[in-house]
């Protein structure tokens, strides 16, 4: 009826602010462009030389599907600074005084990301390009690499609006995330074959879901083995940004401070 | 219950864990007044704000607002009221004239209407000029302005202020109180949240004094001050050794307790103007030499010492609101 025609139209309008804050925010883009490139470059030239990854033509290929989908993990922190910056600040008051869709400050909040996540994406392929990395693949292959990459962003776009508006604060936004996503990417498939690690990590990292969609995104961008990685990563995706997004509108309809 | 009354809560009760922010408190405002709630920090009044604005809902209690229930009919509600809150809530990265815009269309105004409300409305707070560049290049003044400018979008008919001028220096505050007198003057109904007696004294009709979560005194500012008493005299000696002559000659004029601080005495005084002149001539003939006198009216600091047995401004340093 009318009211999803406003929340559409709320959604819209919230996306389109936050479009309009990215050209004026240098800092973020920085954090958003030079800190995944230089992730890139630590682990493709000083790591790399001594991690051997079997059944690829070199580290590049290996590292930056695992690169990219840590990258689009980590992107999320800038939303959950800025929705607790936006509580902060009582923007997130405003809102919530004002007539509009209750979802609509997240779900706005969740599409733009997509736009600063396809930019991440063109960076990281542009540097993992100068790396040596090379697609082996073909055009809808890649392109539904890419759907599920900007899928993840979305999916983590809903947990870091659940971390922002839980903790309140910038700092602890950031502690949260940290110690949710720092171990769960690093303890996959995403920088070293899972199969060097010690029991016990092994499994964990095997069935981490982090290593389920760096696996996904390998076999779409470089054929690489895919098993049920594809679909399994959609259903992770789908899961996280059900679960996220139910928690995350529930927690800012009841927010009381 | 009154049958214009456009605010309108009943024991109002909200808890944060053992904090009892609110403890049964009742306000009222009529169509078209302003009503201030006075009182330090902690003392309950932003949560009393957030509860009519349906940002938080209440333990205990019923508020209207408009006619409409703050928990039932908030949805409804929501397009009838506008609120400015202590932060300057603008979002610093978008111009004034984007904030603007933004806050139309989530109020549901077209596209083209919230273009012409916030051209209108930037040229009415004097932010023309500013439209077009970032509100975090705004002075504290102008992101007050712009904040109230956003509240106003739809011309609501409840608005509600939470200390609207804390921060401000005198000039922007005098600009802003003229703005809301303008609203209440088009028949616009405020609550007004403010720790400065001064503000109250001016814009509000009619005064809530609230501390620890409940209204300790209400009525006009006029009521209030009648509460500490009438006029004073204030009189500076030039001899602290003629303050007893003095407070004897004055004893007949006065019917409290006079004050005595070295050089400067402070006693209730009967009669108005004429008491005035009556006490120089009593000072005189008793041979005391002044160095200064005045008659002042009791001020709402007088009002609010008396109520809550502190000084406003101390009182405000007691507690941080919890919410």
């Amino acid at each position: 009826m009318s009211s999803l025609r406003w929340t559409l139209s709320d959604t819209l309008v919230l996306a389109m602010r936050q479009l309009r804050r990215i050209p004026r925010q240098p800092d973020l883009l920085i954090g958003y462009t030079i800190q995944p490139v230089m992730f890139v470059l630590l682990f493709r030239y000083v790591f790399g030389g001594a991690i051997a990854t079997p059944g690829f033509t070199n580290y590049a290929n290996f590292l930056m599907p695992g690169i990219i989908v840590q990258s689009i993990a980590f992107g999320g922190f800038v939303t959950a600074l800025a929705i607790a910056d936006d509580m902060n600040k009582g923007l997130i008051d405003r809102f919530r005084s004002l007539p509009m869709s209750r979802i609509a400050v997240l779900s706005g909040r969740a599409f733009a990301d997509i736009a600063l996540n396809a930019l991440q994406l063109v960076v990281l392929i542009g540097i993992g390009l100068v790396v040596g990395f090379g697609f082996d693949s073909d055009v809808p292959r890649v392109a539904l690499g890419i759907v599920l990459l900007l899928g993840l962003g979305f999916a983590f776009s809903w947990v870091f609006c659940l971390i922002g508006l839980a903790s309140g604060s910038a700092e602890t936004s950031n502690a949260i995330g940290f110690t949710l996503i720092f171990p769960l990417t690093f303890a996959s498939g995403a920088f070293v074959p899972p199969s060097t690690m010690p029991d016990g990590l092994r499994q964990f990292a095997e069935a981490n879901p982090f290593t389920t969609l760096v696996d996904a995104t390998r076999h779409l961008f470089l054929g690489a083995p895919a098993n049920s990685d594809v679909w399994m990563s959609a259903v992770w995706i789908v899961a996280i940004t059900v679960v996220a997004s139910g928690l995350a509108l529930r927690r800012y309809r009841s927010l009381a401070g | 219950m009154s049958t214009d009354a456009v605010i309108e809560a009943r024991g109002l009760r909200r808890s944060f864990g053992d904090v009892h922010a609110l403890q049964g408190v009742d306000l009222v405002a009529p169509a078209g007044t302003v009503l201030g709630v006075l009182g330090p920090n902690g003392a309950g009044k932003t949560t009393a704000v957030r509860i009519l604005t349906t940002l938080l809902p209440p333990d205990g209690g019923s508020a209207t607002v408009a006619g409409l229930d703050v928990v039932k009919d908030a949805q409804a509600l929501r397009s009838k009221i506008g609120l400015a809150g202590q932060y300057a809530a603008v979002d610093e990265y978008l111009t004034g004239r984007e904030n603007l815009e933004m806050v139309g269309r989530l109020y549901h105004l077209s596209p083209s209407e919230s273009k012409a409300r916030a051209k209108e409305l930037l040229a009415e707070f004097s932010l023309t000029d500013a439209g077009n560049r970032v509100a975090g290049t705004y002075s504290g003044g102008m992101r007050r302005r712009l904040d109230l400018a956003a509240a106003l979008v739809v011309r609501p008919p409840v608005l509600f202020l939470d200390e609207p001028t804390t921060g401000l220096d005198p000039r922007s505050r005098n600009a802003l109180w003229q703005t809301i007198e303008e609203r209440v003057a088009d028949g616009t109904t405020v609550l007004l949240t403010t720790q400065y007696l001064e503000e109250a004294d001016r814009l509000a009709d009619r005064i809530a004094v609230i501390d620890h979560g409940q209204v300790i005194a209400e009525g006009t500012s006029d009521e209030l001050k009648s509460k500490v008493g009438g006029e004073r005299l204030d009189l500076v000696l030039e001899d602290p050794e003629q303050a007893q002559a003095a407070i004897e000659a004055l004893a007949p004029l006065s019917d409290g307790e006079p004050a005595l601080d070295g050089t400067s005495l402070s006693t209730p005084l009967r009669g108005g103007v004429g008491g005035v002149v009556a006490a120089v001539r009593r000072l005189d003939a008793a041979g005391v030499g002044v160095a200064d006198i005045a008659v002042r009216r009791p001020t709402l600091d007088d009002a609010f010492l008396t109520l809550t047995g502190r000084p406003a401004e101390d009182a405000a340093d007691d507690a941080e609101e919890p919410a």
